[in-house]
C-alpha cells in the first residue's frame, strides 16, 4: 500500500481540490456548457436589461438605469448557476457514477465542498461577465475595490445556494423531481429579492417576504459595493449572506454524507 | 500474530424491510487468494460486497477488512480496498488517463506516485496506447479494463470486483479473466469477485462461496465442490410431466440416492461409473412405467454443484440480469 504521509486535514483539502478540478475539467470539455455559461449572462443583459429599464419609471420621472439592474441580474445568474450545478449529483446517483467518489477514504463534507467550489467558480465566471457587459452598456461602478468586493459577495452567496442545491440533490431521487423543485424555488427567490425593483417602498407583506429571502441580501450587498447605495445596511447584508452560506454548506455536506447507494 | 484472513466476517447480515438480503454470513477470505462469490442475481452478493466496502452498514454481525472494522474503522478500510462496481463509474467525458489521475488525487497520491502508477496499471491492462482517448469512445471491455486499472491505482490490499464481466461478449470476458489472474500475481492483491457465471468462478477462483438467498450454502475450491458430487452426473429427460418425483423416489429406494435435482421433466443423478449404471437407471424407469426421452452423461460442473446446494438452476433468475444491463446502459448516457 502506498504510504500516506499527509495529514488528515491535508487529505481533506486535496479531496476538495480534486473535486473542484474534476468539475473544471468536465466544464472545459463540454462545449455546450461553456456556450451556455457565456451566452446566458449576455442574453440576460441584452434582452432583460433594456426591457426593465424602459418599463420602470418613478413618479418623479427619473428612471432606473442599467446600474440598478446589473446587481439583480448578477444575483439571479449566480443563483441559477449554483442551484442547478447541484443537479449533476442526481444524475451521478442514478447512474451509480457517484460510488467511485463515495468509496474514497476522504471526508464527504470536503467532497461536497469541492463540488460547491466548482459550481461557484462557474457561477462567478458568469457573474463577472455580467459585470463587464453591464459596464459596456453604461453601468458605472463606484470603485475597483467595490467591484472586487461584489465578486466576493457573489462567491459567498453562490456557495450558499450551491450548498442548498447539493442538499436537495442528495435528497431528491429523480432529476424530474429536482427540476420541479428548482423552478418552484427559483421563481419566488428571484421575484422576491429586489433584483428587479427597489425594495424600499413595498407594502408590508411583500417587504416581509423580501426580507426573508437570502438572495435579497446578496443582491443588496452587490448593489452597495458597486453603486454605493442600498436599502439594507451592507453589514447586515454581509452577515446574513455569510450565515446563510455557512448553514447551507453545512447542510449540503451533511446531506451529501448521508447518500446511500 | 500473522493475519491470514484478508476479510473476516462474523454473522454479518443485512435486512431490507422484512427481507434478509444477507443472512448471517461468516467467512474468512484468505490473503492473496481470488475468492468468488457465486450466486444468482438477487442472492445477496452485491449487498455483501457493499457492506465489506463500507458503502452500507450491516444490520447485524461484524466484518473486518484487512484487520479494520467496516463500521468503526471505515476510513482505514477504504484506504486498503479498491472497488470495481457493477455499474460503470468512469467519467466518460474525460480521458482514461484523467480518470486515473483524479482517482490518484482522491487517494492522496502525489504527482510522482500518480505518474508512476498510471503507467503501471495501464500496462497491466494493456491500455497505454488508448489512455488519452475520451472514455465515451471506449468499448465496454475497455471501460472495464480501465476501471480495474483505476481500482488498483492506490495499490489496495483487497480488490473487489462486482460482476466484472457482466454484459461483455465472451472474447472480452476471457481477456478480463487474464487481467484478473495477472493482477493477482503481479500486484499480490487479494481479489474478491462476484459472478453468476459458473465458468468464470471455475476458471478464476481459488475458492468459491456459493450464496443463495443471503446465505453461504457451500464454500470450497472449485474442484472440491465438484468432487463432492461423486463420479458422473446422469441427466434424464422425461416424456410426461410430473413423473420426475416418483422416479426420484424409485431411485432412492434402489440405492441411487444421489439425486441432484428434480425438475418437472428432468432429473439429475450423481453416480459413480455412470456409463455402467445407465442400463440399470433406464431399466428402473421402464419398470416403473415412466418413459424416457433422452439421457446424457457428463462430469459434474459447477452448475450441478449449484443445483445440488440450492435446489434450483442459476438461470432461473436471469430476468434480473436484463434489468441490471439496462441500468448499465443508462449509466453510459450523459
Amino acid at each position: 500500500m502506498v504510504r500516506i504521509k499527509k495529514s488528515r486535514m491535508n487529505r481533506a483539502f486535496d479531496a476538495a481540490a480534486t473535486m473542484w478540478l474534476a468539475e473544471m475539467m468536465r466544464f472545459w470539455r463540454s462545449k455546450s456548457r461553456i456556450i451556455g455559461a457565456l451566452t446566458t449572462p449576455l442574453t440576460f443583459m441584452l434582452f432583460l436589461g433594456p426591457g426593465l429599464i424602459s418599463g420602470f419609471q418613478f413618479r418623479g420621472g427619473a428612471s432606473l438605469d442599467i446600474g440598478f439592474f446589473a446587481p439583480g441580474l448578477i444575483g439571479m445568474s449566480v443563483l441559477f448557476a449554483s442551484l442547478f450545478a447541484g443537479g449533476s449529483i442526481i444524475w451521478e446517483r442514478e447512474s451509480g457514477v457517484i460510488k467511485e467518489i463515495l468509496v474514497a477514504p476522504v471526508s464527504r463534507f470536503f467532497l461536497a465542498l469541492g463540488r460547491a467550489l466548482g459550481g461557484v467558480t462557474i457561477a462567478l465566471i458568469q457573474g463577472i461577465l455580467l459585470l463587464i457587459f453591464a459596464h459596456l452598456i453604461g453601468a458605472r461602478y463606484e470603485s475597483l475595490a467595490g467591484v472586487a468586493a461584489s465578486i466576493a459577495v457573489m462567491a459567498l452567496s453562490g456557495l450558499g445556494f450551491m450548498g442548498l442545491g447539493i442538499a436537495l440533490a442528495s435528497k431528491i431521487d429523480s432529476s424530474e423531481g429536482f427540476q420541479v423543485i428548482m423552478s418552484f424555488l427559483t421563481m419566488p427567490l428571484v421575484l422576491l429579492s429586489g433584483a428587479f425593483f427597489p425594495i424600499s417602498d413595498l407594502p408590508p407583506w411583500l417587504s416581509g417576504l423580501v426580507h426573508l429571502n437570502p438572495l435579497t441580501y446578496g443582491v443588496e450587498a452587490i448593489r452597495c459595493f458597486l453603486l454605493g447605495q442600498s436599502s439594507i445596511p451592507v453589514s447586515v447584508c454581509l452577515a446574513v449572506t455569510a450565515v446563510f452560506s455557512a448553514v447551507m454548506l453545512w447542510l449540503g455536506g451533511r446531506m451529501f454524507g448521508k447518500i446511500r447507494v | 500474530m500473522i493475519m491470514t484472513c484478508a476479510i473476516e466476517t462474523e454473522g454479518i447480515s443485512k435486512r431490507y424491510g422484512a427481507a434478509m438480503a444477507v443472512d448471517s454470513v461468516s467467512l474468512c477470505i484468505r490473503q492473496g487468494e481470488i475468492f468468488g462469490l457465486l450466486g444468482p442475481n438477487g442472492a445477496g452478493k452485491t449487498t455483501l460486497i457493499k457492506m465489506l466496502c463500507t458503502m452500507t452498514e450491516p444490520s447485524a454481525g461484524r466484518a473486518k477488512v484487512w484487520g479494520y472494522d467496516v463500521v468503526k474503522e471505515a476510513s482505514s478500510v477504504r484506504m486498503n480496498i479498491g472497488v470495481v462496481f457493477q455499474d460503470i463509474t468512469l467519467d466518460d467525458r474525460l480521458s482514461g488517463r484523467e480518470n486515473l489521475d483524479l482517482h490518484g488525487r482522491l487517494y492522496g497520491l502525489d504527482r510522482r506516485e500518480r505518474e508512476k502508477r498510471i503507467e503501471e496499471v495501464l500496462s497491466l491492462v494493456e491500455m497505454a496506447d488508448r489512455a488519452d482517448g475520451v472514455v465515451r469512445t471506449y468499448s465496454g471491455g475497455m471501460m472495464r479494463r480501465l476501471e480495474i486499472a483505476r481500482g488498483l491505482m492506490h495499490q489496495p490490499n483487497v480488490l473487489f470486483l462486482d460482476e466484472p464481466t457482466l454484459g461483455l461478449d465472451p472474447q472480452t470476458r476471457v481477456r478480463i479473466w487474464e487481467y484478473i489472474k495477472k493482477l493477482s500475481g503481479e500486484e499480490g492483491v487479494t481479489v474478491v469477485l462476484t459472478t453468476h457465471y459458473m465458468e468464470e468462478a471455475d476458471h478464476l477462483c481459488s475458492r468459491i462461496g456459493i450464496i443463495d438467498r443471503g446465505r453461504i450454502v457451500a464454500l470450497d475450491p472449485p474442484q472440491s465442490l465438484k468432487d463432492r458430487l461423486s463420479g458422473d452426473v446422469v441427466t434424464l429427460k422425461l416424456d410426461g410431466a410430473g413423473d420426475a418425483e416418483s422416479l426420484a423416489a424409485v431411485y432412492k429406494e434402489h440405492g441411487l440416492g444421489g439425486v441432484i435435482s428434480c425438475g418437472e421433466r428432468e432429473i439429475s443423478l450423481a453416480v459413480s461409473e455412470g456409463e455402467k449404471k445407465i442400463p440399470h437407471i433406464l431399466g428402473l424407469a421402464s419398470a416403473s412405467g415412466i418413459s424416457i426421452q433422452s439421457v446424457s452423461l457428463h462430469r459434474p460442473t459447477l452448475d450441478d454443484v449449484f443445483l445440488h446446494h440450492t435446489g434450483r438452476a442459476i438461470r432461473e433468475k436471469d430476468a434480473g440480469e436484463a434489468e441490471s444491463l439496462g441500468h448499465r446502459m443508462r449509466s453510459g448516457r450523459r
